[in-house]
């Protein structure tokens, strides 16, 4: 049988598949600012959006893409489902595939989620995050961005700051950068990093200390309900020791891009003033992130089933 | 696959005398150059939409917009294609109200022409669209001809055309010949 493709994770992509990715971002970008911004790349192809989770600003990225690709869209979201009813996970994809889909994007609050549906389906399977394991099109579209920015990232330094643990834009986001030659660190309180070293990273829990060295400095959503768990003693006291703020800005070097994956906690992880800064390349990862889905999903479905593996 | 030349058709000093020729017909079509954008499809049609403009520039007196066109999303074959490459499109500026010259190397089933004119369609409304081609092969699978040929070169479909163009081959030629394994 022809090999289907999928993207589960950016392990699956080595440094020149990225590259393929991100310059076919770049030559889509380019359509947003057409006056018509539809191509018919993708017509007569069906992409669900599969969320178990609610994502408004992931949904909508993956469901903006498709539709610049001339691609039919169903959004199944969880709420609005006969999960309610009880329906398993494997009769919900079944059920989908048996509608003659041709991807599913998806997004599951348990970890490896994606991989069943590759087992299952016939359809590629993109992954729109799975638990605190992955969530490769953010990484595409951070190391897009930061492209954007910087240039070449070859050398470029990182730091990735705050909840490590249960992020899955950082565990991808890690790989990515690592991937694309970059000297990656992460900054948290140490209750806030995993327990395992992570590989070929850098870790500390000094904020101060690592700011000066950064390209980019890529600040994480603290979830309001981790200090519930007792893993920082108080969100004052994080804002106080990790929060990117004006001072700390100002010791960052000139050209250094701030990053967030959205939503933000302003005045939580990130300073009002910091988010707003002409540094904060938010907005931008917001815009990439239609790009670079773009070019995912015309790599997994615009060629023949019998191609090479891209993803 | 490797392309196995067996007749050269055009020589260096034809194209140059082909693309002169052309830019004449479209500065004669058009009453001048002023509202003319040329447009170049990836790979070989932008080097000869760049020698056009110049010559279209030196023949008017006035600076013509080029842009360069890749048709991979437009393309009806997509799903033959193992791994599509999608380039940059650049087209200067506004084109609606006019005249744009698509330019290519070689007009063969007029597929790639078509895809192109959806392209440029969703950029604007231009007054006109006209095709300019440095070899037109025959064979056509769409009912589309060209405005400007450089030399109408009679083939059997299994045959190959082979532009070999300065900027990217390294030198100027047409060939005629077949792929080899």
């Amino acid at each position: 049988m022809a090999e289907r493709r999928h993207l589960l994770d950016v392990d699956d992509l080595d440094r020149e598949d990225m590259e393929r990715v991100l310059d076919t971002a770049r030559s889509f970008s380019e359509v947003l600012h057409r006056p018509i911004k539809k191509v018919p790349s993708l017509r007569g192809k069906t992409v669900v959006n599969l969320f178990y989770e609610s994502s408004t600003r992931t949904r909508m990225s993956f469901e903006v893409a498709a539709k610049r690709l001339s691609a039919d869209v169903l959004n199944f979201n969880v709420s609005t489902s006969s999960v309610e009813k009880g329906e398993s996970f494997k009769d919900t994809a079944l059920t989908l595939e048996a509608m003659g889909v041709d991807a599913v994007v998806v997004r599951h609050p348990v970890a490896g989620a994606p991989w069943l549906l590759r087992q299952w389906l016939q359809a590629a399977i993109l992954n729109a995050g799975d638990g605190m394991h992955a969530h490769p099109t953010q990484a595409l579209l951070d190391l897009f961005t930061m492209q954007e920015r910087l240039g070449e990232l070859q050398g470029r330094t990182i730091a990735f700051v705050g909840d490590i643990l249960h992020s899955r834009v950082a565990r991808s986001g890690i790989k990515a950068c690592r991937a694309m030659g970059m000297k990656v660190l992460a900054v948290a309180p140490p209750t806030l990093l995993p327990p395992v070293a992570l590989e070929g990273v850098v870790t500390g829990s000094d904020l101060d200390d690592v700011i000066p060295h950064c390209d980019v400095l890529y600040m994480l959503r603290i979830q309001m309900e981790r200090q519930k768990e007792g893993r920082f003693p108080s969100l004052e006291e994080y804002t106080r020791l990790y929060q990117l703020n004006m001072q700390r800005l100002g010791k960052a070097r000139p050209q250094v891009v701030v990053m967030h994956p959205g939503p933000m906690n302003r005045g939580v992880e990130i300073a009002a003033e910091v988010a707003d800064a002409p540094h904060a390349a938010i907005t931008a990862q917001v815009s990439a992130g239609v790009a670079i889905r773009m070019a995912v999903l015309f790599l997994l479905l615009g060629g023949s089933e019998g191609g090479e593996k891209v993803a | 696959m490797v392309f196995k030349e067996r007749v050269k058709v055009m020589e260096e000093a034809d194209i140059r005398r082909a693309v002169q020729r052309i830019s004449h017909e479209i500065v004669e079509r058009n009453k001048g150059a002023a509202d003319v954008v040329v447009v170049g499809i990836r790979t070989r049609g932008v080097p000869l939409s760049l020698r056009i403009a110049k010559a279209l520039s030196a023949i008017e007196g006035m600076e013509v917009p080029v842009g360069r066109l890749d048709i991979t999303m437009y393309r009806d074959d997509l799903h033959t294609m193992s791994q599509p490459v999608v380039k940059e499109t650049h087209l200067p500026g506004d084109i609606e109200g006019r005249n744009v010259i698509i330019v290519d190397d070689v007009l063969f089933t007029g597929r790639s022409v078509r895809s192109a004119m959806d392209a440029i369609i969703d950029f604007g409304r231009p007054a006109s669209i006209q095709l300019a081609v440095l070899v037109d092969r025959g064979h056509r699978e769409l009912p589309i001809r060209a405005d400007y040929v450089g030399k109408n070169v009679p083939t059997s479909p299994g045959e190959k055309v082979k532009v070999a163009l300065e900027e990217v081959d390294g030198e100027d030629g047409v060939y005629i010949g077949c792929e080899e394994e």
